[in-house]
C-alpha cells in the first residue's frame, strides 16, 4: 500500500511538473540561449556514442541473422531485418536507454544537486519558476534531438550491418542487394513510427529525471541516490511505455 | 496587531515604496515526531531590524524558511503585509528576498549572472539598465570585482556579499538574512553588520535576521527574539535583553564554562570498571 502511494505520488508529480513546464512555453523564445545549451548537450553530447553503440548493434543483428537465414538460404533478406529492426525498435530503444544514462543522469545530479544547495529555494524565493529555466528548455530540447540521434543511428546501424553483409564470410551479400532488401521493406511509415517512440521516451526520461532531481530532500549524498533513482526509473520506464506504445502504433 | 506605516527607498531608482511589516501568529512545525516550531507570535513592523538569536537547532532556519514561504506551517499562520507567503500572487505584489547561511549562489553563473537573472526573468529594463543595477549592488557591497568570477573561485566573506547583492538587486521590501556572519572572522562579521545596517538606514528595509552571534544581535537590532528549543522565549530591545534576569537569557548571552553543568556529563570519564585479578 506505501508502495503504491508512493507510485501515485511520483505520477502525480511528474504531471505536475509536465503542466507546470508546458504553462510557459510561450516564453521559450526568450529562453533561446538555454534551449540552444541544452541541444548541444542533449544532442552533440550524446551523439559518438549514439553512433558507436548503433553502428555495432546493426553488425550484430546482420551477424546473427546471417547465421540463422543461412540455413533457409534466405541470406538476401538480411537487410531487411536489420533496416526494420532499427527503424522500429532498436533504433529508438538505444538511443533511449542511452539519454537515459548519459543526459537523464546529468540532469537528474545537476538539478539534485541545485535542490541540496538551495539554489532552487533561491529561484522560489526569486518567483522564477524552476519549471520554467531548467525544465521547459530541456523538454523543448530533447524533442528536437530526439529525431536527430534517431536518423544518424539508424544510418549507422544500417551501415554497420552492410559491413558484416559485405565482408563476414558465411553471410557474404553485397551492399546493393542488403540495401535493395532494407529498401524494399523498410518503409518510410516504419521510420516515423521509430521516431514516435523516439519522442515519448525522450520526454518522459527528461520528464521524470527533473522531477527525481527537483525531489530530491537530504544532504549531499541524496545526490548520488538520486542519480541511481533516475536512470532506474527511466530504464523502467522506457521498456513498459515501449509495449504500449508499439501495441498502439502497430 | 496594526503595524505602522513606513517607506522604503529603492537603492537604484530613488522611489520610494510601502515597507513591509510581518505577523507570525501562533506557529507550529513538526517533521514526523519530532517538534521544531511551538506556538511562536510576533509582529515585525515595516522598516525595522527584528533579530531572531538562539543557540544551533533551536529552529531559527525553519522559522526563517517559513517566513520566505519555502515551507507551510504545521498550525498557525504568516503575513507579509496581510498576504501568505507562500503563495505565488504574494511573491509577485511583495518582493521578498532571503540571503542563505550558505549563500545558495548558482554555481553555473558568473556573479554578474547571479545578480542579473532576476531582472532578467522579470524584464526590468533593458541590458543597459539591468547592467547598472548590477554593477551598483556589487557597488554598494564592494565587490565589484568579482562580476566575471564564478562563485566556486570566491571566499566565504564575498560569496555572503555577492548573496546580499543578490538580494539587494530585486529591490526587496523584505530582507530575509539567515546568519548572515556564519563562518566569517571577526572583521568580515563587522563589515556584513555594517551592511545590514546601512541597508535598513539607507533604504528602510524591513530586515528579518536570525543569527546566534550575540554581537551582531545586540548591535543592529531594533527587537530581539530568544528561540530556544523551538519556543519564542523572551521577545524585547536589545537593552530589555541585556538586563534580563531570566537564567536561559543570562546564560545564553554570558556563557560560562562550568565543568558541573549537565552539558558536560557526557565528557566526565567514565567508572573504571572492576576487572579480575590474574595472579
Amino acid at each position: 500500500m506505501k508502495q503504491l502511494n508512493a507510485i501515485l505520488e511520483g505520477v502525480g508529480s511528474v504531471v505536475q511538473l509536465m503542466m507546470s513546464a508546458l504553462s510557459y512555453t510561450a516564453t521559450l523564445p526568450r529562453q533561446s540561449a538555454r534551449f540552444i545549451e541544452q541541444c548541444y548537450l542533449i544532442g552533440y553530447t550524446t551523439l559518438p556514442i549514439v553512433a558507436i553503440l548503433s553502428f555495432f548493434i546493426g553488425t550484430v543483428l546482420a551477424l546473427e541473422a546471417g547465421y540463422a537465414m543461412q540455413d533457409f538460404g534466405a541470406k538476401e533478406f538480411i537487410g531487411s531485418l536489420v533496416g526494420l529492426s532499427m527503424a522500429r525498435e532498436l533504433g529508438p530503444m538505444m538511443t533511449s536507454v542511452l539519454l537515459a544514462g548519459r543526459v537523464g543522469s546529468a540532469i537528474a545530479a545537476e538539478l539534485a544537486s541545485m535542490k541540496v544547495y538551495q539554489e532552487i529555494d533561491a529561484l522560489t524565493t526569486m518567483n522564477i519558476p524552476a519549471a520554467k529555466i531548467l525544465v521547459l528548455p530541456r523538454l523543448a530540447a530533447v524533442l528536437v534531438m530526439m529525431p536527430v540521434l534517431l536518423i544518424i543511428a539508424n544510418i549507422v546501424g544500417w551501415f554497420g550491418g552492410s559491413v558484416v553483409a559485405r565482408y563476414v564470410h558465411y553471410v557474404g551479400i553485397s551492399p546493393e542487394a542488403y540495401f535493395a532488401a532494407l529498401r524494399h521493406y523498410t518503409k518510410f511509415k516504419d521510420v516515423i513510427n521509430g521516431m514516435e517512440k523516439a519522442e515519448v521516451f525522450g520526454f518522459v526520461v527528461v520528464l521524470v529525471c527533473c522531477d527525481i532531481g527537483l525531489n530530491t530532500k537530504g544532504g549531499p549524498r541524496e545526490i548520488g541516490a538520486a542519480v541511481t533513482r533516475a536512470v532506474v526509473v527511466s530504464l523502467v520506464l522506457i521498456l513498459v511505455l515501449d509495449y504500449f506504445v508499439t501495441k498502439i502504433l502497430l | 496587531m496594526e503595524l505602522s506605516c513606513s517607506k522604503t527607498r529603492n537603492p537604484f531608482t530613488g522611489a520610494e515604496a510601502n515597507a513591509v511589516g510581518v505577523t507570525v501568529d501562533h506557529v507550529s512545525k513538526s517533521y514526523g515526531e519530532g517538534q521544531v516550531l511551538k506556538d511562536v507570535s510576533f509582529a515585525v513592523e515595516p522598516g525595522e531590524i527584528f533579530v531572531i538569536m538562539g543557540p544551533s537547532g533551536s529552529g531559527k532556519s525553519v522559522l526563517l524558511r517559513h517566513i520566505a514561504g519555502l515551507e507551510l506551517p504545521s498550525a498557525g499562520t504568516i503575513r507579509i503585509d496581510g498576504k501568505d507567503p507562500t503563495l505565488e500572487e504574494t511573491r509577485e505584489r511583495v518582493r521578498v528576498a532571503l540571503v542563505f547561511q550558505a549563500g545558495a549562489l548558482f554555481n553555473s553563473l558568473s556573479v554578474y549572472d547571479n545578480l542579473a537573472l532576476y531582472p532578467r526573468e522579470h524584464r526590468i529594463g533593458d541590458d543597459k539598465a539591468i547592467d547598472q543595477r548590477v554593477m551598483h549592488a556589487l557597488k554598494i557591497l564592494s565587490v565589484e570585482d568579482a562580476a566575471r568570477k564564478f562563485p566556486a573561485e570566491l571566499s566565504g566573506g564575498m560569496k555572503k556579499r555577492v548573496s546580499i547583492a543578490r538580494a539587494l538587486v530585486m529591490e526587496p521590501q523584505l530582507l530575509l538574512y539567515d546568519e548572515p556572519t556564519s563562518e566569517l572572522d571577526p572583521v568580515m562579521s563587522a563589515t556584513i553588520s555594517e551592511i545590514i545596517g546601512t541597508l535598513k538606514n539607507e533604504y528602510s528595509v524591513t530586515s528579518i535576521v536570525v543569527t546566534h552571534d550575540r554581537a551582531l544581535a545586540l548591535t543592529i537590532s531594533n527587537r530581539v527574539g530568544l528561540l530556544m528549543e523551538g519556543e519564542l522565549i523572551t521577545l524585547g530591545t536589545p537593552a530589555d535583553l541585556k538586563q534580563s534576569k531570566d537564567p536561559r537569557i543570562v546564560d545564553f548571552l554570558n556563557p560560562r564554562i562550568d565543568i558541573k553543568h549537565p552539558r558536560f556529563k557526557k565528557l566526565e570519564s567514565p567508572e573504571p570498571k572492576e576487572t579480575k585479578e590474574t595472579t
